[in-house]
C-alpha cells in the first residue's frame, strides 16, 4: 500500500513514539482526548494472563521486545521486534503493524509489516501466549506453571536478515509508575505500562554473511493507552539498561512543551522505585543519521541512585527506515555503573 | 560583431514579417499536430498502466481456487507475500469492482487517499469506495465514493471485505503472489488444497497490445502532419536563406568569419525553434484536449479500455515537443546552413530566383520518385515484418510526392500545346513557370490528400467489413449468460418450446500451436451454415466439423502459424486436427479454434455451458427476454439483445470516425496553409512578370482571376494524382501493415463519393489560399506595376 498512507494511519498506533504535535492533533481528533475510547485509570490492578492479550477498547497498544546480544564471534548485536495494535475508532477496525530491527556494529537491518485485524493475519492471544503478524511470531515456548511470558520464542525474517531466539525470564514482571499506571506528562496523560526486563536470551541471527549464535539479555515492554502524549510533546528518548550488578533501569524523557522525565529503578528482585523529574539526560554527541542530527551519545544521571553514566550507541546508524522512521538500537553505558541496553529516540526531524 | 551581425540578419525578418509568420506558424502546426497525437497516446497508455497497477493482473502470478480471507491469512502466516483480490462487476452497473486489502496490496497511487484516517476508516467499514472523479456519478444508489485522480475511469476500488459484502459472498477471486524474499516456504498449492497457481497472462491478453492498432494509426497521422508542416518550414527557410545571399556576402566581405555567420544563423534557427515549438505545444495541447473525449470513447467501446478524459502530461512530453520542432527546423534549415558554411566569400551575390534554381532538380526528382515507387512495388510483393510495411508506406508516399512536380510539368506542357490564343498560352506557360516555387506546397497538399483518402478508405473498409462480420457472427437474436450450470439447464429447458433454437456456447482455454488461446465447441445448426462465410474451407465443411473430422481456426492463428486447409493444427489439450476452414476474427489478438460440439465435449468434459445463443423470431425477442429476466431473476447484463450489441459497435465506429475526421480536416488545413504561404511568397516575386501583361492591356482584375484559376487548376491536378496514391496507401495499410501488425487482413473497399467531396475541399482550400495574393494583385496600385519598368531589375 501507499507508504504515506500507512504512515499517517499508523501514526495513531505510534503516537507514543510519534513525531510532531501537529501530527498527533490531526488524526481524527486524536489530540483532543480519545472520545469513546477507554482511558487508563489510577489503581486498576493487572490480571494475568488476560492483560498480556489485546485491549481493543484502547486506541493503541504494543508488545515491544528488545535484546542486547553478544555473538560467538565476540561482537555486539541488538535486536528489536514490536507488534503494534491500533483501533481506528472505538468500535474498530483494528489495524496491526510489526517492526523488525537487527543491529550489528556496522549494519542495521529493518523491516515492517501491516495487517488488517479481522482475518487473523495478525493478532495476540493471551493464553497460550502468541503474538504474530504474518510469519513473524513471538509465542510461548513450552509448557510450565509460570507466567505466560516466562519463556518465549521469537522468530522473524525480512528475507535480508532474521532471527530465531528464545527468551527465559529470571525475574518477575515489573510495573512502572504507580503500579503500572504510567504518567506521561505534567497534565496527567498516562498509559498502562509493565515490563519483563529479566530475560536471558539465546539463539541464532541470520545475517547476509551467515548465521551467528548469540546470547544476551532481553526486555519486553507492554503498554496500552488511548492518548499518551500531550499535543506539544515532540517525541521521546527512552532507555532500557541491564546493569552489571543485576539492576535494571528504565528511563525516558518527553521533549517539547513542559519536559517530562521518569525513571524506574529496578532491583534484581524486581522491586521498582519510580522517580519523577529526577532523571538527567544530556546529549553529548550528535550523529548525522539519514540526514538528521540524532544524539547518539548521552549523559544519563539518576542522582538518587548514584547513577551517572555515558551511554554510547553500538552503531550510531541504527535507523529504523520504516515508513514511520525512528532511531532504535543497542547501547553500552560506562561511568558510575556499567550497563548494556537499548535506546529509542523519536521525533528527530 | 556578433550582435551587429544578428541585427543585420534580423532586419530581413522585419522587412518580411509575413515570411516570419509563415515559418513560425508552419513549425507550430507541425509540432502541434504531432504533440497533440502524442498527448492522446500517452494519456491512453497511462490510463492502461493505472488500470494494470490497480489489478496488477498482467505482472503478477496469482493463486486461484475456492479461496477465502482465512486462506489469505494462512498464506501470510506461512510467510507468503500474498494479497487478496476480488474482480467483478458492481451489480446492476457496468462498473468494474476491484476489492483489495490496503495493507498488503502492491503500492499504487490509487490508494493514496487512504492516508486520511477518516477515509481509511470509511473504506475499511465499506462506507466509501474509491473511484475516478468522473465515475462518481455512475455509482449505484447505496454506494458512496471518494474521487481519486490516480484511478482509471470505470473502476471501483473497495476494501476486500466491503467488496465481499457488495457481492454477498465470502469468497475472494485470487491471491496475488508478490515477490517473497524467502526461500523454502511450503508451496501455496500444498498450503491451500484445491488451489492452483496461475502465471501472468502472456502479452496476447494485454490491453496495450489490443489497442496498439489504434495508436499506430494515430501516430502515423501525427507523423504525416509533421511531415506536411515540415514542407512549409522548408519552403520558408529556404526562401529566407536565398533572399539573404547578398547580405551574407556583404557581411563576409566586411570581415565576419564564416564560422560566426553560421553560428548566428544557427542561433536564429534555435530562436525560431523555441517560438514555433512553444506555440506548437500549446496548439498540440488544444488539439489533444479537443479530441481526447472521442478517443477515450472509442477505446472504451472497442476494447473496454477506459481512458481518463482529462489530460495530464509529463514534462517529457513538453520536451519532446521542442525536440520535434528543433529536429524539424534542423532538417529544413540544415541544408541551407551547410551551403552557407561552404559559400566562397566572393560567390555571386545575385539572388538567384530561388524558385528558378530548382528547375534543374526536377529531372533528379523524377528519377528518384520512380525509383522509390519501384521500391514500394517490390516491398508490396515481398514485405514481411512491420518495419518493411512502414518502409513501403514511406517509399510510396515520398516517391509519389517527388514525382508530383515532374508529372505536373508534363501535364502542363501537354496542355500548353492545345492552347489557343495568347492569354491561354501565357496561362499554361505561367503555370509551368510557377511549378518549382509551388512544388513543395503542392507536394504537401498531395500528401495530405492521399493520407486522407488512404486513412478514410482504411477506416471505411474496416467499418464495412466489421459491421458485415458482426451481422454474420451475431446471427442469433439473443445471447444469454446463466449464473451457473444448473440455472443454465433450467433456462435451456424453459426455452425449448418457446424459441426456434438454443445454441450452447462452450469454450475452454488451451495452447494453440503453443500460444494461449480459446477453443469453442460448435453445435451444428443452420445459423452457422447460412451466416458464416469462411476465408478458406474444405468442401462440406460444416458437416465434417459436426462429425468431428477437424477444426476451424481463426485468421490470426492461420496466418501466424501458417495453418490453412490441408494442414493440421495443434490445439494443445484440444488435440491435433486437420484444418477444415479459416474464419475472420477481427480485433482478437489471440488464436482461436472451433471444434464440433461432440468432439469438444470429448476433450473437455468438465466444461460447463452457461452461455447460449438463442434463435427466435425477431418480433418475439422482447417478450422472450422479459420472460427470461422475470422467471430467472437474471441481471440485465445477462440477457443481451443482438441489436444492442450491433448498435453499440456502430456507435464505437462513429466515434472513431469523429476522431479521424477531425485529424483529416487538420492535415488538410495545414496543407492549405502551405499553399497560401507559397503563393504569397511567389506573388511578391512575380510582380516583374505580371507588369508586362498589365502593360499589354490585361486588367489587374483579369490577372487576379487567372491567378485564382491557375491555383485551383493545379490543386485539381494534384487531387487527381492523390487519389491513386491514397488507394495505394489504403491497400498497403490493410493488406500489409495490418496483417503484419495484427494478423488479419481486411478487404479493400473504395468510396468514390468521398474522393469527390475531398477533391472539392482541396479546390476550396486552394481557392482560399490563392484568394489573398490574388486580391493583393487586383488592388495593387498601378504605380507599383509601372515602377517595374523604371527599376533596373
Amino acid at each position: 500500500m501507499n507508504g504515506k498512507a500507512i504512515r499517517i494511519v499508523l501514526t495513531a498506533a505510534l503516537v507514543a513514539v510519534s513525531s510532531t504535535p501537529a501530527a498527533s492533533q490531526g488524526f481524527a481528533g486524536l489530540g483532543q482526548g480519545g472520545e469513546g475510547f477507554a482511558l487508563p485509570e489510577r489503581g486498576r490492578a493487572f490480571t494475568f494472563p488476560e492483560d498480556h492479550g489485546p485491549h481493543p477498547e484502547y486506541r493503541i497498544e504494543w508488545w515491544y521486545l528488545t535484546a542486547v546480544l553478544e555473538g560467538e564471534d565476540g561482537r555486539d548485536y541488538g535486536i528489536q521486534w514490536t507488534l503494534f495494535r491500533s483501533a481506528l475508532t472505538p468500535v474498530g477496525p483494528q489495524v496491526w503493524m510489526g517492526h523488525f530491527g537487527l543491529t550489528t556494529p556496522e549494519a542495521h537491518f529493518s523491516g515492517e509489516r501491516f495487517a488488517r485485524g479481522d482475518v487473523g493475519q495478525a493478532g495476540v492471544m493471551a493464553q497460550p501466549f502468541a503474538a504474530w503478524i504474518d510469519d513473524w511470531r513471538l509465542e510461548r515456548n513450552g509448557a510450565g506453571d509460570g507466567d505466560e511470558l516466562d519463556s518465549l520464542r521469537l522468530s522473524a525474517d525480512t528475507g535480508e536478515a532474521g532471527y530465531e531466539l528464545s527468551f527465559v525470564a529470571t525475574g518477575p514482571l515489573v510495573r512502572h509508575g504507580e503500579d503500572g499506571f504510567s504518567v506521561k506528562s505534567a497534565s496527567g496523560q498516562a498509559s498502562y505500562y509493565y515490563s519483563q526486563p529479566f530475560y536471558d536470551v539465546g539463539g541464532t541471527l541470520r545475517l547476509p554473511d551467515g548465521d551467528v549464535e548469540v546470547t544476551g539479555r532481553g526486555w519486553l515492554d507492554r503498554e496500552w493507552s488511548s492518548q499518551p502524549l500531550e499535543d506539544d510533546q515532540e517525541g521521546w528518548d527512552w532507555f532500557s539498561l541491564h546493569l552489571t550488578g543485576g539492576e535494571r533501569l528504565m528511563a525516558f524523557q518527553l521533549r517539547g512543551g513542559t519536559p517530562f522525565t521518569y525513571a524506574s529503578w529496578i532491583e534484581p528482585d524486581g522491586t521498582v522505585t519510580p522517580y519523577y523529574g529526577e532523571l538527567v539526560l544530556d546529549p553529548l554527541d550528535l550523529s548525522d543519521v539519514s540526514g538528521r542530527d540524532v544524539p547518539t551519545t548521552w549523559r544519563l544521571a539518576l542522582p538518587p541512585e548514584g547513577v551517572d553514566v555515558t551511554v554510547t550507541a553500538v552503531n550510531p546508524q541504527s535507523w529504523q527506515g520504516t515508513l514511520f522512521p525512528y532511531w532504535e538500537g543497542p547501547v553500552t553505558a560506562e561511568g558510575t555503573h556499567s550497563a548494556r541496553g537499548y535506546l529509542e529516540m523519536t521525533g528527530y526531524e | 560583431m556578433m550582435a551587429a551581425a544578428l541585427r543585420a540578419l534580423g532586419g530581413h525578418w522585419r522587412r518580411h514579417p509575413l515570411q516570419l509568420l509563415t515559418l513560425v506558424i508552419g513549425l507550430a502546426l507541425a509540432t502541434g499536430l504531432w504533440t497533440g497525437v502524442q498527448a492522446i497516446n500517452a494519456q491512453a497508455r497511462s490510463s492502461y498502466a493505472e488500470a494494470a497497477v490497480v489489478l496488477d493482473r498482467d505482472a503478477l502470478p496469482r493463486l486461484t481456487g475456492e479461496l477465502t480471507l482465512q486462506d489469505f491469512a494462512a498464506a501470510r502466516r506461512a510467510g507468503w507475500n500474498v494479497s487478496p483480490v476480488i474482480e467483478a462487476r458492481v451489480p446492476g452497473t457496468s462498473l468494474r469492482l476491484v476489492g483489495l486489502d490496503p495493507f498488503t496490496s502492491p503500492p499504487g497511487s490509487a490508494t493514496a487517499p487512504l492516508g486520511e484516517t477518516e477515509t481509511l476508516v470509511a473504506f475499511l467499514a465499506g462506507e466509501t469506495v474509491l473511484v475516478a472523479p468522473n465515475t462518481l456519478s455512475e455509482l449505484p444508489v447505496g454506494l458512496s465514493g471518494t474521487g481519486v485522480d490516480g484511478i482509471a475511469p470505470g473502476i471501483v476500488l473497495a476494501d476486500i471485505a466491503a467488496a465481499q459484502r457488495i457481492l454477498e459472498t465470502d469468497r475472494i477471486d485470487a491471491l496475488l503472489i508478490l515477490p517473497t524474499p524467502r526461500d523454502g516456504l511450503t508451496p501455496l498449492t500444498e498450503l491451500i488444497p484445491g488451489s492452483a497457481r496461475q502465471e501472468p497472462a502472456g502479452e496476447g491478453g494485454d490491453i496495450g497490445r489490443l489497442t496498439d492498432s489504434f495508436h499506430l494509426n494515430l501516430t502515423a497521422f501525427g507523423l504525416l502532419a509533421f511531415a506536411v508542416g515540415l514542407f512549409i518550414v522548408h519552403a520558408a527557410i529556404g526562401l529566407a536563406f536565398e533572399q539573404r545571399r547578398p547580405l551574407f556576402r556583404t557581411l563576409r566581405a566586411l570581415g565576419l568569419p564564416s564560422r560566426t555567420l553560421t553560428l548566428c544563423l544557427a542561433l536564429e534557427l534555435a530562436a525560431l525553434t523555441l517560438a514555433g515549438g512553444a506555440i506548437g505545444i500549446v496548439l498540440g495541447y488544444a488539439v489533444a484536449a479537443a479530441l481526447l473525449p472521442g478517443v477515450a470513447a472509442t477505446l472504451s467501446g472497442l476494447y473496454g479500455a477506459r481512458v481518463d478524459g482529462g489530460l495530464t502530461l509529463s514534462p517529457l512530453w513538453w520536451l519532446s515537443g521542442f525536440a520535434m520542432a528543433g529536429a524539424g527546423l534542423a532538417i529544413a534549415g540544415g541544408r541551407s546552413l551547410w551551403q552557407l558554411a561552404t559559400l566562397p566569400v566572393l560567390a555571386p551575390a545575385m539572388p538567384r530566383a530561388w524558385a528558378q534554381a530548382r528547375i534543374s532538380t526536377l529531372r533528379l526528382q523524377a528519377i528518384t520518385g520512380v525509383a522509390l515507387l519501384a521500391g514500394a512495388a517490390i516491398l508490396a510483393l515481398t514485405a514481411t515484418g512491420l518495419i518493411a510495411g512502414f518502409l513501403l508506406l514511406g517509399a510510396l508516399l515520398l516517391g509519389a510526392a517527388l514525382l508530383l512536380p515532374p508529372l505536373l510539368m508534363r501535364v502542363l506542357s501537354l496542355g500548353a500545346r492545345s492552347a489557343t490564343g495568347p492569354v491561354t498560352q501565357w496561362l499554361w506557360a505561367d503555370a509551368r513557370q510557377q511549378i518549382p516555387g509551388l512544388s513543395l506546397a503542392l507536394m504537401a497538399l498531395m500528401l495530405a490528400l492521399s493520407a486522407n483518402i488512404g486513412v478514410s478508405t482504411m477506416v471505411g473498409s474496416f467499418r464495412g467489413t466489421f459491421t458485415g462480420w458482426l451481422d454474420q457472427r451475431l446471427a442469433a437474436e439473443l445471447y444469454l449468460y446463466a449464473e451457473d450450470e444448473s440455472q443454465a439447464r433450467e433456462i435451456a429447458r424453459f426455452l425449448e418450446d418457446r424459441v426456434d433454437a438454443v445454441l450452447p456456447i462452450v469454450a475452454a482455454q488451451a495452447n494453440l500451436e503453443g500460444a494461449p488461446g480459446e477453443i469453442y465447441g460448435l453445435l451444428d445448426h443452420a445459423t452457422y451454415r447460412e451466416n458464416w462465410p469462411l476465408l478458406d474451407q474444405v468442401p462440406d465443411v460444416w458437416s465434417r466439423l459436426a462429425a468431428g473430422e477437424g477444426a476451424l481456426v481463426n485468421e490470426q492463428l492461420a496466418r501466424r502459424e501458417d495453418v490453412w486447409t490441408g494442414t493440421h493444427v495443434d490445439l494443445g489439450s484440444g488435440g491435433r486436427w486437420p484444418v477444415l476452414g479459416v474464419y475472420s476474427d477481427y480485433g482478437n489478438p489471440r488464436g482461436q479454434a472451433y471444434l464440433g460440439l461432440d468432439a469438444f465435449r470429448d476433450r473437455f468434459p468438465e466444461t460447463s455451458a452457461t452461455r447460449f445463443a438463442v434463435r427466435v423470431a425477431p418480433e418475439r425477442v422482447e417478450a422472450v427476454s422479459e420472460q427470461l429476466a422475470s422467471t430467472f431473476d437474471l441481471a440485465p447484463d445477462r440477457v443481451v439483445n443482438q441489436a444492442e450489441i450491433k448498435q453499440f459497435s456502430l456507435n464505437v465506429f462513429e466515434r472513431t470516425f469523429a476522431v479521424t475526421g477531425a485529424l483529416n480536416a487538420l492535415t488538410l488545413g495545414v496543407a492549405a496553409f502551405a499553399l497560401w504561404a507559397s503563393l504569397t511568397t511567389l506573388s511578391g516575386m512575380r510582380v516583374p512578370q505580371v507588369a508586362p501583361l498589365w502593360a499589354l492591356g490585361l486588367t489587374r482584375a483579369r490577372i487576379a482571376q487567372l491567378d485564382l484559376i491557375r491555383a485551383v487548376g493545379l490543386a485539381l491536378l494534384t487531387a487527381l494524382l492523390a487519389i491513386p496514391v491514397g488507394i495505394g496507401l489504403a491497400w498497403a495499410l490493410l493488406a500489409v501493415v495490418n496483417v503484419q501488425a495484427f494478423g488479419w487482413r481486411l478487404p479493400l473497399r473504395v468510396f468514390p463519393v468521398d474522393w469527390i467531396v475531398l477533391s472539392g475541399w482541396a479546390l476550396l482550400a486552394a481557392a482560399a489560399a490563392a484568394a489573398l495574393p490574388a486580391a493583393r494583385l487586383w488592388r495593387m496600385p498601378p504605380a507599383d506595376l509601372v515602377k517595374v519598368f523604371a527599376h533596373e531589375r
